[in-house]
């Protein structure tokens, strides 16, 4: 493989994780909390569009759209039930409320599904194996320019969503001043409900195109939080744009590492998030998710 | 009629006690001063009206309710709204945004008729609110909280950190909004600014009230002493 | 009014604990060799539970990567294991270097606050054991048997690994005794209230987090010894498993944060669980974490942490307590 190929490739899998990661960002943006039951919540929806699938056959675009509101309604509910009672307590409150959460849900799947690996790829028919030859040495899969453009879409959608509507600009303005937001007539409990619910929609698609151009099992959840959170560092925690940026990055550095040593993928992305850690963080007294 | 009642009301911090039993009426189209020293209770007061603070005890009616316990956001929809302490801007967002984003209800207010009212916020409209100086930021703080159409302003030192010159152009306006006939409770540090502009003054020290009385008719020095807790002689 | 730092109380139950320590010395002289491996196991989770405390009871680092510390001290194992180093003497060395290699991790990491830091720590030992993994000498990711331990006895290595967990669990216990009641300890105190009021005191709360960040990888390493030697193979998947950390976190949740005797408590709790449950699998899994994430939500203090509340009980003097001499007045 070129090196042109494997950067491409990594535009296609740094697509992918800015969708995985753009859930996450919400929610940190908003209520400043770090879901750490956030993979997990995407491999939940990739198995209730199984499920979907493998009861009607369906192709697993449209089983999401069915999927959608069961996910939306578990994300209304997630909120209610433990984010808002863990976001009075503390800092460290929701992050371990989320981390039981996490093994509960891994669980849970491992009881109903067992442990086997699957894929809605074959599911999903052309789109996932067809590409497009663009020079004897680069091929375009087109599974990966289908999930480019949704990226590209989904965020957009998003920052529209966040400039232009009198919702999001509520959202806004709780993230910057819950106290304030409340004073003007904002309910900030219903903008919280609501920015979990878009969070684990959005994670939801990303569980899609997990199982779509991958494999998943009930324990696939913790990676694609790491590479979530990575994306979110790296391109800046509290930007949606930089959010996107920083999955590309994740993407593209992973690709490049395997490009020298396929054992090298994930190790790559980790060093790239570990030196913006130390570069962008290392001031000691810059803290995110601390005072609200 | 009463418009607002605060009975016994009791607010805390913790361990700290920042308003002791505190009863006092406020009847419609009034404008009450609520004065006194740094950390006399009148900001947590305020905020306990306006539902941002749950009292440790005591209650707080508006028009015949208790809304001791009624969420922030809800009050506004009964017509109470709160300018807090330090203006509060939604920063990223833009002037016009962050009057729009307020819950809007029916009446003389919108985003038109406040921007009449502050003109010098005309040219600003679409500006990022982080952008405004001082004297634009409170204008927008005000005009924020009309848009829902208050029957209750509340005003929590509106004069803090601007320029005389700024604070008496904000007093104009206010004086416009209040002639029309919202009744107002506003925390004021310049005792000659809350006697020119209020009907009654209540005065607080450490929590409790220490003097009540028409603006017009109170003594500047028995005012000055209970500002400060001066014991008078007998 | 007198400080007090002994009660009768703590006096008897440091004595009986002392008195326990020893009683337990004989643990392999008594038991049999599957009774011994089991306390073994106990021991280890002491530890953990203990260690993962210091961070986040006492120093608000909550870590969800001490797994690197713990994979280090087994591979170190085998590593020094496999130089030729007598195997006992290369469990220390290698619980000496998780210590050491904690010292320039803590240069990074601390650097970090809250999410950053957890999964900061997480990303760090994924990292620890994917070059692990790369390492065919270490058995790559098939894993690797601690083979030199096969000179002994089974009874006589189980009561050798026994007592070296033991030794340590003592050590890292007095460790941490000591730090909380020296003045270290009362400013480690301050920090967890109130981290920015303490700097303002002149605390130094970068190097008293260091001190237990350091401390921690120590006594992780020092389990994670423990563990190779108690299973005798090692594979990457599961020696740097997140699996630890939650582990640690529920012990130490539902014992009591920020308590000394909390962990302990939660330690001999999961251990329970774990002999109980055998055949739960996935379920008493949902179970733990289920639970876990209630104590976090509901009772943040912890089961010991709730009773040390409501009966002002302290069982081992790490504190004060502000006694009233009859006779005197309280001013007003």
């Amino acid at each position: 493989m070129t090196v042109v190929n494997a950067v491409l490739q990594g535009i296609f899998l740094g697509a992918f994780y800015a969708v995985l990661a753009c859930g996450l960002s919400i929610m940190f943006g908003v209520m400043r909390v770090i879901n750490l039951a956030h993979g997990d919540v995407a491999v939940l929806g990739a198995y209730v569009v199984f499920v979907i699938v493998q009861g009607t056959g369906m192709s697993p675009f449209v089983a999401f759209v069915v999927a959608l509101p069961v996910m939306i309604l578990l994300g209304y509910l997630l909120q209610l039930t433990i984010l808002e009672r863990s976001l009075k307590s503390g800092i460290l409150t929701p992050l371990l409320a989320t981390f039981g959460l996490s093994i509960v849900i891994q669980n849970l799947l491992l009881i109903t599904f067992s442990p086997d690996v699957r894929s809605l790829g074959e599911n999903a028919g052309a789109v996932t194996t067809s590409s497009w030859q663009v020079t004897s040495g680069l091929s375009v899969s087109t599974l990966g320019v289908v999930i480019l453009v949704v990226a590209v879409i989904v965020f957009g959608a998003l920052q529209l969503f966040l400039s232009r509507t009198r919702a999001g600009w509520m959202m806004r303005a709780t993230a910057e001043d819950s106290d304030a937001a409340e004073l003007v007539g904002i309910d900030s409990r219903g903008v919280y409900a609501r920015a979990t619910a878009l969070a684990v929609a959005v994670a939801a698609l990303g569980g899609l195109f997990l199982a779509i151009r991958s494999v998943f099992d009930p324990v696939s959840g913790p990676t694609q939080l790491i590479f979530a959170f990575e994306a979110v560092v790296i391109g800046g925690m509290g930007s949606l744009w930089g959010t996107l940026l920083g999955g590309l990055a994740l993407g593209l550095a992973q690709t490049l590492g395997a490009h020298i040593n396929p054992e090298y993928s994930a190790l790559t992305g980790h060093l790239l998030f570990l030196a913006v850690l130390i570069v962008r963080y290392g001031g000691g007294r810059v803290s995110f998710g601390t005072a609200r | 009629m009463t418009l607002l009642r605060v009975e016994e009301l009791d607010c805390r911090y913790g361990l700290l006690q920042a308003v002791r039993g505190v009863s006092f009426e406020v009847s419609p189209g009034e404008t009450v001063a609520l004065i006194g020293a740094n950390g006399a209770g009148k900001s947590t007061l305020l905020r306990a009206v306006a539902g941002a603070h749950k009292p440790h005890g005591g209650r707080v009616m508006f028009d015949g309710a208790d809304v001791t316990s009624m969420p922030a956001h809800r009050r506004v929809s009964l017509g109470i709204a709160l300018v807090p302490e330090g203006r509060r801007l939604f920063p990223s967002l833009t002037v016009e945004e962050n009057l729009r984003v307020a819950a809007a209800r029916r009446g003389r207010w919108n985003v038109q008729s406040v921007l009449e009212v502050f003109p010098l916020l005309q040219p600003r409209r679409h500006m990022p609110a982080a952008s405004l100086s001082g004297g634009e930021q409170q204008a927008v703080a005000i005009g924020r909280a009309l848009m829902s159409n208050p029957r209750l302003l509340l005003l929590d030192e509106v004069s803090l950190g601007l320029a005389p010159i700024v604070v008496d152009a904000v007093y104009r306006s206010l004086a416009g909004i209040i002639s029309e006939g919202t009744t107002v409770v506003l925390v004021e540090q310049d005792l000659t600014r809350a006697l020119e502009v209020a009907g009654r003054v209540i005065c607080m020290l450490e929590g409790r009230i220490v003097l009540e009385g028409e603006a017009a008719s109170l003594d500047r020095d028995r005012v000055i002493g209970a500002y400060f807790g001066l014991k008078r002689p007998a | 009014m007198r400080v007090q730092r002994w009660t009768r109380t703590s006096k008897l139950f440091t004595g009986a604990t002392l008195a326990i320590a020893v009683l337990l010395a004989t643990v392999p002289l008594v038991f049999e060799s599957d009774v011994v491996q089991k306390l073994t196991n106990l021991l280890i989770l002491v530890l953990l539970a203990a260690m993962w405390n210091a961070l986040a009871g006492y120093g608000g680092l909550l870590s969800v990567g001490q797994q690197a510390f713990i994979g280090i001290g087994a591979y170190g194992t085998v590593f020094f294991a496999g130089l030729g180093v007598s195997p006992y003497l290369a469990m220390v060395l290698a619980t000496l270097v998780a210590g050491a290699i904690s010292v320039p991790i803590s240069f990074l990491a601390l650097r970090l606050r809250a999410a950053q830091f957890a999964i900061g720590m997480w990303v760090i030992a994924e990292v620890i054991s994917i070059l692990v993994r790369l390492d065919q000498n270490l058995g790559a990711g098939t894993g690797i048997s601690l083979i030199q331990l096969n000179q002994y006895a089974p009874n006589f290595r189980q009561a050798y690994t026994f007592w070296l967990a033991l030794g340590f669990t003592v050590i890292f216990l007095s460790a941490l005794f000591f730090l909380l009641r020296s003045p270290l300890g009362v400013s480690l105190q301050a920090i967890r209230d109130d981290e920015d009021a303490a700097r303002s005191l002149g605390v130094r709360v970068a190097a008293r987090k260091r001190l237990l960040f350091v401390l921690a990888g120590f006594g992780c390493g020092a389990a994670g010894v423990l563990i190779g030697a108690n299973t005798l193979f090692i594979e990457p998947g599961s020696i740097f498993s997140v699996q630890w950390s939650a582990y640690m976190i529920f012990m130490v949740l539902v014992g009591g944060l920020g308590t000394f005797e909390g962990p302990i408590l939660g330690a001999i709790l999961l251990f329970w669980i774990r002999t109980t449950f055998t055949q739960g699998g996935p379920w008493y899994l949902v179970g733990l974490g289920a639970t876990a994430a209630l104590f976090a939500l509901a009772l943040p203090r912890g089961i010991w942490g709730t009773i040390e509340e409501r009966l002002g009980l302290r069982l081992l003097p790490v504190g004060y307590r502000v006694v009233e001499v009859t006779g005197e007045k309280r001013s007003a």
